[in-house]
């Protein structure tokens, strides 16, 4: 591992045969668009560094670059210039498909719109991402019913998006980001569609999640009612970190 | 991903859209079924005659006065029964030459009639000719060379006139002159539209002093074997414009016919095979349209699943594979709606249709290959799509 330019405090990690591997550690990203010829920069040179089962909340502004940083955490996307590491993978060198096979075994996502397939069972939509990886059907079907059951969906296996409420759909999207067992879960406004009782499970969800499994929760929100679930927040602002409140000691 | 996943997956999203895989696939099941049917009916077509042409006898010189061009007018005839004669002592055996003069009449039997082409032949007309009777017996030599009123009439012409009676040893009456029936050919159809059941056969001779003619239309040599026929027929044709000098005359054999007539109709049914294989390409625009809207429609379902792991290859296998399925389905039903077209032709209408596997091979083979051509592109611009901008998508 390459020493670090910016030094951080020492991550507190739950592994500790794999302490001072950071979950996702980015070095001076910046992201820029070509928009009818002249260059909109998204991004302008962000570091951070974020630990295995860390709580962190990415907070901003629309506009201020929260989302484009979020797409290049996800893998979704590659920065300008920089270095990113994630679970200690350089991304900048990867082809296509490496990356998407990144993102299959160390990101799950979380989306504010939920994004299931409708006509698809939760059990179905919940084991796409093991498809994906090549599982049989039948261990893919045990994975899955195991990660309905722990955001209490048992009972809801063979319902379609349609026939479930948000706070439901959204929590079948919880467990399609958990089935892979990633390193890092993204949730991008998770409760932006959710009324309050809901957005309030959701988050409840989340935080258990992160203390049980170890799993980095990377939330991005513009609500600090909703940042205030994490230990630690990141304030974006015109494409650059405008504050972090550290990684906790 | 797997091969099995995707195409489990591509026949989810098949049944799904039901209505519009429906549709979709309506394009290809025409067009291939356009082209089981109209290809049955060309080569039903081409068999039908092919087998007419075989059924007049095997080895069959047929020799006209005049060039036998298409268009040209009819010549007089030259020829008259001394030809005949001569020709019999050039080709050496005079059994396998026969004579043909013909003329349309009306035939009377009591108060029925039949409107026939009446044949003045002679005794070796069942030599060269496939002609069972189905009762009495053929002309004579004897018949010929009295010029006996004697007729053999052909199936349709004793039906309608003689109904359930046996019409040998009747009297029926030609143009005012009485004949005997010695004979009643069995049915066998029609050749090129002649109505060979509607004729009426009598001795060349009698025909002749009926008609006042002296001539006579044609007349048909039979060669031992099919190596025998080219040869047959230069040696005749040389023979009769040496004695008649700055004359034509025509021979044409049963392969030369074979050969003209089918390849008109192999052309006609290439044509008809075009034409179909329009609709069909016309079919594969049709599936290539809808994946381009599938793609379209299911942007955001494509950013999930590159979110989730989907790589540029199993995307653009999902969409390929679906369109793919949608041809080849389509191809299955059309094949399956074809064959069952071309049976129930077959059946109900005089058209002859006649199903060839190579039609159903390329059929289904192009309408796969319809739908790899035309779902390559939608499939590829899936498979490309930006996840980040296809997550946005509304």
């Amino acid at each position: 591992m390459t020493p670090d330019p910016e030094p951080t405090p020492a991550p507190a990690v739950p592994a500790p045969d794999e302490a001072g591997l950071a979950a996702i550690e980015a070095v001076d990203l910046a992201r820029s668009y070509q928009l009818d010829g002249v260059s909109v920069e998204a991004l302008r040179g962000v570091s951070l560094r974020i630990a295995r089962g860390e709580f962190v909340a990415i907070v901003g502004p629309s506009g201020s670059g929260k989302s484009t940083l979020m797409h290049l955490l996800g893998c979704l996307d590659r920065p300008t210039t920089g270095s990113l590491r994630i679970n200690g993978v350089e991304v900048a060198a990867l082809t296509d498909t490496e990356m998407a096979e990144l993102r299959n075994r160390t990101i799950g996502f979380v989306f504010q719109s939920f994004h299931l397939l409708g006509r698809t069972s939760a059990l179905e939509n919940v084991a796409l991402p093991l498809v994906y990886r090549g599982v049989p059907k039948a261990e893919r079907l045990r994975r899955s019913r195991a990660a309905l059951e722990s955001v209490g969906l048992g009972h809801r296996l063979e319902h379609r998006p349609s026939q479930m409420s948000g706070g439901e759909q959204q929590r079948v999207a919880i467990a399609r980001a958990l089935v892979g067992e990633p390193a890092v879960l993204l949730a991008d406004e998770p409760t932006g569609n959710l009324d309050t009782r809901n957005g309030a499970e959701v988050m409840r969800i989340l935080d258990e999640l992160n203390g049980e499994r170890g799993v980095a929760v990377v939330l991005v929100t513009h609500e600090a009612e909703v940042a205030a679930h994490a230990r630690r927040q990141i304030h974006v602002r015109d494409g650059l970190i405008e504050l972090d409140t550290g990684e906790p000691a | 991903m797997r091969s099995r996943e995707a195409f489990l997956m591509a026949l989810e999203a098949l049944r799904v859209n039901r209505m519009r895989s429906l549709l979709t696939m309506l394009g290809v099941i025409i067009g291939v079924l356009s082209v089981v049917i109209l290809v049955s009916i060309g080569t039903g077509a081409k068999n039908a005659v092919e087998r007419e042409i075989a059924g007049l006898g095997s080895n069959i010189i047929l020799v006209v006065p005049g060039q036998l061009t298409t268009g040209a007018a009819p010549t007089q005839s030259r020829l008259d029964l001394t030809d005949v004669a001569y020709v019999r002592r050039v080709v050496g055996n005079p059994a396998k030459v026969t004579v043909s003069l013909q003329s349309g009449e009306t035939v009377r039997a009591g108060r029925a009639e039949r409107f026939a082409t009446v044949v003045g032949t002679d005794e070796n007309l069942p030599n060269i000719f496939d002609r069972p009777l189905a009762r009495g017996r053929h002309l004579s030599g004897t018949d010929v060379d009295t010029r006996r009123r004697v007729t053999v009439l052909g199936s349709e012409v004793a039906d309608r006139l003689f109904g359930d009676l046996d019409p040998i040893g009747r009297q029926v009456s030609i143009s005012g002159a009485r004949f005997r029936v010695v004979g009643v050919y069995a049915t066998v159809g029609a050749t090129f539209g002649v109505a060979r059941d509607a004729e009426v056969h009598m001795p060349v001779t009698t025909a002749q002093r009926l008609l006042g003619l002296s001539r006579i239309n044609g007349m048909a040599v039979g060669a031992s074997g099919p190596d025998e026929i080219a040869p047959l027929q230069e040696r005749v044709l040389s023979a009769l414009r040496e004695r008649h000098p700055g004359e034509q005359f025509s021979a044409v054999t049963q392969t030369q016919l074979l050969g003209t007539i089918g390849s008109i109709l192999g052309m006609l049914t290439g044509v008809l095979a075009a034409i179909a294989g329009i609709s069909l390409l016309v079919g594969g625009v049709g599936v290539s349209n809808i994946m381009l809207v599938s793609v379209r429609e299911r942007t955001r379902e494509i950013g999930l699943r590159k979110a989730l792991g989907a790589r540029q290859r199993d995307i653009l296998a999902q969409f390929l594979i679906e369109a793919v399925l949608l041809t080849t389905i389509g191809g299955l039903a059309g094949i399956a709606l074809g064959v069952g077209g071309s049976l129930a032709i077959q059946a109900l209408t005089p058209v002859p249709a006649s199903i060839t596997w190579w039609s159903i091979v390329l059929a289904f083979g192009v309408s796969a290959a319809v739908g790899v051509f035309f779902g390559v592109a939608p499939a590829r611009r899936a498979g490309r799509l930006d996840p980040v901008v296809a997550l946005r998508a509304e």
